[in-house]
């Protein structure tokens, strides 16, 4: 199955090994016999969201957000309207904050958002950086850990009753005070959690390549990927998670 | 504010803390008097650099301030008596302890200096001269973004007194572009588009026009994103240079030579470095020294003369094999690793080595930004090593490295023993540690005889 993939500004939001997030969706699915197609999408592109089945946004510094927040706003109605259509979206870091309502950065510069995931972001004092360890449950009854590495200066609330990627075990997450990191909307992930975050967290790989895949076949609901030999991801995964419970971040 | 300790009876408790320091092989010493000093009284660092006839001159970068500043050193100890943080110490304390250690008769004080403590150092030392080389991503755990370290050097070079002399990298727009309001800076920078890359590589940082934001056009991009640049909108474009590097060639991982054109006119320099990111930082040692007013001729022969600064490049004879140690922490710095290795004879082993220590930068994501690629191609196999290999591991498995060609043992001794035992006698084993790895590895292979620790070899 062709798997295709929407990456939006990868000449400005990657600092943070954003490509090895798509290399690993890429090998996870030719592994299984699908093809990932990826797109960049760039400034000033015209953006066709319902031609893809996963849009993935990345992270970047304060400068390169402002330069990219206009131009994202501007294609809201296509990525709102794919994403009711069942496209699967990731958005790290800045992008996760971008797909929000926006984001008042450190100067006090207002970016816009596209209004997808039901909250705000604005910019605090004092930046949250180190290892975190959440604990997630995207299909009841299932639940994991993501290990990942945070690095914000954003303070994210979620709306009432919106739904967390997962509770923060260790680390500060959306805000450092809430306990919870991230924002799940459907088929829709946005997290803090940056560089490396699906190849030392195979199992949320799979669950974005598990929706895609869906969206490209016109499913309904998601079906389980076969699985991989992923001792090296579980091992990676085990010091990152240990590196969040000794020494994650708290204020 | 004077403090009520004279400066005599500090200067002597915190010396006598690094003698104390080294006693209980805690480690090198090298920091721990001038954090004593530094808490004692913070402007006894001032007044102790006041004391410097010729005063003092800063390196800080990114990449290379190490081998600049080390650069810079040969060429200007053959006429003055220099305090030189050699160890890399490099934060306030470095420095401080480095001007306790300094003796009577000490002129001039060259000190490298981390990025992040750069506005500091210049407020309290008052420098004449300050070389300013390049700013990549690396270690953003510590600085949290590229552009905040950019915005506190705005600042700090604002701050600076109006005779202080500025040596600026200008192929680095951030960089090059603080010599814009500053009257009698010196601008160094590479004029051989022959080594330019074809393309921008991933890891380039600033590539988006200062002034007004538009994406730089690269006449020549030579190392990240440093090059010949500019802005197609507003025209914001590389300053003129002032020192040159022209001509250049690569010898492989031995040596590059390149016609050096300075304002006093120009010489042949025989470069005992590899790879173009040395050509940086001779050119930048260079025009620091020729801001301090040392002769073109003593410039050739200090760069010349010296050698590889600690660590960053260096060969060691090891069970009738060789090790060659390259230092990796940062994308721009490994990809020119790799470049320089892939250019030379490609290894067909190596051993890769990623701690996540402070110093390494505990978040390990930039490993995925670097382009291992070319260097992967050559590899038969593979040992990944040090806290976070199972990381590195899958760097180069997503990397499309076949899983069986990778070799994951996280302990660094039986690491670099697996690399010896799969290297053949009279081999040479290729060594590309983080930096508290590579110290760990020096640690080992001293333990064994073959190296000096570090701060004796300072002391040598």
């Amino acid at each position: 199955m062709r798997i295709r993939v929407g990456h939006l500004y990868p000449d400005y939001l990657n600092i943070y090994a954003d490509r090895g997030n798509i290399a690993v969706l890429d090998r996870r699915a030719a592994w299984r016999g699908h093809e990932l197609v990826v797109d960049a999408v760039g400034m000033g592109d015209a953006l066709r969201a319902d031609a893809y089945d996963l849009i993935y946004v990345g992270g970047g510094q304060d400068r390169e957000q402002m330069m990219v927040a206009r131009d994202l706003a501007g294609k809201a109605d296509s990525l709102l309207a794919a994403h009711g259509d069942g496209v699967a979206f990731l958005a790290v870091c800045g992008g996760y904050q971008l797909l929000g309502r926006g984001y008042r950065g450190f100067h006090g510069e207002d970016m816009p958002g596209v209004g997808l995931f039901p909250l705000e972001t604005v910019a605090g004092d004092r930046r949250m950086i180190g290892d975190v360890l959440l604990e997630c449950e995207l299909d009841p009854g299932d639940r994991r850990t993501l290990a990942g590495f945070e690095n914000h200066a954003g303070r994210t609330r979620l709306d009432p009753g919106a739904s967390a990627l997962g509770r923060v075990v260790a680390g500060f997450g959306n805000d450092g005070e809430s306990g919870f990191e991230g924002c799940r909307l459907g088929r829709a992930i946005g997290t803090y959690l940056h560089g490396p975050l699906l190849p030392r967290n195979a199992w949320l790989a799979d669950w974005v390549l598990a929706q895609a895949l869906a969206h490209a076949r016109g499913n309904e609901d998601a079906e389980p990927l076969e699985r991989l030999d992923d001792t090296l991801e579980a091992d990676a995964h085990a010091v990152s998670a240990a590196r969040a419970r000794a020494r994650g971040g708290r204020f | 504010m004077r403090s009520p300790i004279p400066l005599a009876v500090e200067v002597a408790a915190a010396r006598a803390a690094g003698g104390l320091s080294r006693l209980a092989r805690t480690g090198g010493g090298t920091t721990l008097p001038g954090k004593l000093l530094w808490k004692l009284d913070p402007g006894a660092i001032d007044r102790l650099a006041a004391r410097l006839p010729l005063g003092s001159a800063l390196v800080s970068a990114t990449n290379g301030k190490t081998t600049t500043a080390a650069l810079a050193a040969s060429i200007l100890e053959s006429r003055v008596r220099l305090a030189h943080n050699r160890s890399g110490a490099n934060l306030v304390s470095g420095v401080a302890s480095t001007l306790l250690d300094a003796p009577r008769g000490t002129e001039l004080g060259l000190f490298e200096v981390d990025e992040g403590a750069l506005p500091e150092v210049a407020l309290r030392v008052r420098p004449r001269a300050v070389c300013l080389g390049n700013l990549f991503r690396d270690q953003l755990d510590r600085y949290g973004e590229l552009e905040l370290v950019a915005e506190r050097w705005r600042e700090a070079v604002r701050r600076l007194p109006a005779e202080t002399r500025l040596v600026v990298n200008g192929d680095d727009p951030q960089v090059g572009d603080l010599a814009r309001d500053r009257p009698g800076a010196l601008v160094f920078g590479l004029d051989d588009p022959r080594h330019a890359q074809p393309e921008l590589q991933h890891a380039a940082d600033s590539k988006y026009c200062v002034a007004c934001g538009t994406a730089y056009v690269y006449s020549a991009a030579y190392v990240g994103h440093l090059g010949d640049y500019q802005c197609p909108r507003c025209g914001h474009a590389r300053p003129a240079l002032d020192v040159r590097a022209r001509e250049i060639e690569l010898h492989g991982l031995e040596r590059t030579s390149f016609s050096l054109v300075t304002p006093e006119g120009s010489r042949q320099v025989e470069l005992g470095l590899p790879g173009l990111y040395n050509v940086y930082n001779a050119l930048a040692a260079s025009a620091l020294a020729v801001a301090l007013g040392a002769s073109l001729d003593e410039v050739v022969r200090g760069l010349e003369r010296a050698s590889a600064a600690f660590g960053r490049f260096e060969r060691i004879a090891l069970d009738g094999r060789t090790l060659l140690m390259l230092l990796i922490k940062n994308p721009a710095g490994a990809n020119e690793v790799v470049r320089t290795l892939v250019a030379g004879a490609p290894p067909r082993l190596a051993v890769v080595a990623l701690n996540d220590a402070t110093a390494d930068g505990k978040d390990v994501s930039w490993i995925w930004d670097v382009d291992f690629e070319p260097l992967l191609a050559g590899l038969e196999r593979v040992v990944v090593s040090g806290d976070r290999a199972a990381e590195l591991a899958l760097r180069f498995r997503y990397a499309g490295f076949d899983l069986g060609r990778i070799e994951l043992v996280p302990d660094l001794e039986r690491g670099l023993d697996r690399g010896l035992e799969l290297t053949p006698g009279g081999g040479e084993l290729v060594v590309l540690p983080t930096y508290t790895a590579m110290l760990a590895l020096r640690k080992i292979v001293a333990g064994r005889g073959y190296v000096r620790p570090y701060w004796e070899e300072r002391a040598a």
